[in-house]
């Protein structure tokens, strides 16, 4: 079972980054009326930010970074590493965190690499950078962290379309002999690796003429095979299935606590009817569980730091919160963490 | 737990059905417009309400109200 405790690693500071260009799913061509304000009351999505084309993760995460490495007035040089999560880098090779640390001036003392997951890469990239810190060895680190998925979804396939937004995170991880311990539950599924998946121009299935294709999966659902397919029952069935337990097992029987002992659970904002759903399932009261989705879509990895970003700045000043952080999603790949946010510098949301 | 109460719990989830319309031999999707929303909104109130997750499939599977009764029932069992 993967269940880490991780000691000497303090989270320093949480900065965002969305495009300024933002769609209203009110305004969706494709679909009646009334299934558009279905859509909305169920999914909890009014409005998302959408990269311009030629924008990408690295761009946002670049911003993000910066502002952040100012708020902290961190000297760069004194950086150690670098980690950039996401599904949406510049390149296929190499591997856009050492972009990042040439780009932002970094050290070549600084150590830089990729991870690539989804929903989940928030609280798995902590888990690695945060292990690593703990040695003693890096003392002070960025998590890079957000997708720009709108360049990967098909216009004309409502079932992906009208949930994804962009955006771009960074999260500033310090080694502190004090710190409160982080602890970590982390699992995965691969039997349901095609519930969220890009089908094409990987190397299980190379990229062709034929990718570039527009098929017609029926239900409003018309795509290539270089875009997302996303199985939103399974989705479903599957958060419904495991992120309650996953969570109860970290608290529970790992902490030793009870689920009302936390003042915060910031949950992967995927679905407004699923995260009321595990809500309901953990019996916790709303006012813990804060929401960005309604505003800025689904952003992937980036959307727990977003939600932190956006709805709690004001929250996490002051005394020390207990919180847990939860993201699941594409791999199948899930996972939850208990950070104490002590006096967290978070700087106001950038727009580009 | 009864079928009645299972359709009432139906009802009240969806705005376009009126109270006593479902009867348990029903076909429900001729009574409200099927889509993969309303699948994930069934599974959302049949996990809160009977505290068991129906997959897509055993919507899919399912043709009269009475059919996803059993389902949620024989789910509950398994428990």
């Amino acid at each position: 079972m993967a269940v880490l405790t991780v000691p000497h690693t303090r989270v320093r500071g949480i900065a965002a980054c969305v495009p300024r260009n933002e769609e209203s799913n009110y305004d969706y061509e494709l679909t009646s009326e009334k299934e558009r304000k279905m859509f909305v009351k169920t999914t909890g999505i009014e409005t998302r930010r959408v990269a311009e084309e030629g924008v990408t993760t690295a761009d946002l995460c670049y911003q993000a970074a910066e502002q952040l490495i100012e708020e902290l007035q961190w000297d760069k040089q004194e950086i150690d590493a670098l980690v950039f999560i996401s599904q949406s880098g510049d390149y296929i090779l190499p591997a856009t965190g050492i972009l990042l640390q040439d780009r932002l001036g970094l050290p070549k003392t600084t150590m830089a690499y990729d991870v690539n997951l989804g929903c989940s890469g928030y609280i798995y990239g902590m888990a690695q950078l945060g292990s690593l810190i703990s040695t003693g060895g890096i003392r002070k680190a960025l998590m890079l962290v957000g997708d720009v998925s709108t360049a990967t979804s098909s216009y004309r396939d409502k079932s992906t379309y009208l949930l994804f937004g962009d955006a771009g995170t960074a999260t500033a991880l310090e080694f502190d002999k004090d710190a409160s311990e982080m602890t970590f539950n982390l699992q995965s599924d691969g039997s349901g690796y095609d519930t969220i998946i890009i089908p094409e121009g990987g190397l299980r299935k190379f990229v062709s003429e034929e990718s570039f294709k527009y098929k017609d999966h029926g239900n409003g659902m018309v795509r290539n095979g270089i875009q997302v397919a996303l199985n939103g029952e399974k989705v479903f069935h599957f958060s419904m299935r495991e992120v309650a337990p996953n969570i109860r097992e970290l608290v529970e029987n790992r902490l030793g606590k009870a689920l009302d002992d936390f003042d915060y659970y910031v949950l992967h904002q995927a679905n407004m009817l699923m995260n009321n759903s595990i809500r309901r399932k953990l019996k916790l009261e709303k006012e813990k569980f804060p929401n960005s989705i309604q505003r800025y879509g689904n952003t992937s990895s980036a959307s727990i730091p977003l939600t932190i970003v956006t709805q709690l700045h004001e929250q996490l000043q002051g005394d020390v919160k207990n919180i847990i952080l939860s993201g699941f999603g594409v791999g199948l790949s899930w996972g939850s963490v208990n950070i104490h946010a002590d006096n967290l510098v978070i700087p106001k949301l950038l727009e580009v | 737990m009864s079928i009645e109460k299972f359709i009432d719990q139906v009802e009240e989830e969806f705005e376009e059905l009126e109270q006593g319309t479902l009867k348990p031999d029903s076909n429900f999707r001729e009574y409200f417009e099927w889509n993969s929303v309303n699948a994930l909104i069934i599974i959302a109130l049949i996990d809160s309400e009977y505290d068991v997750t129906i997959n897509a499939e055993d919507i899919q599977q399912a043709a009269t109200v009475q059919d996803l009764y059993h389902k949620v029932m024989e789910l509950k069992e398994a428990s």
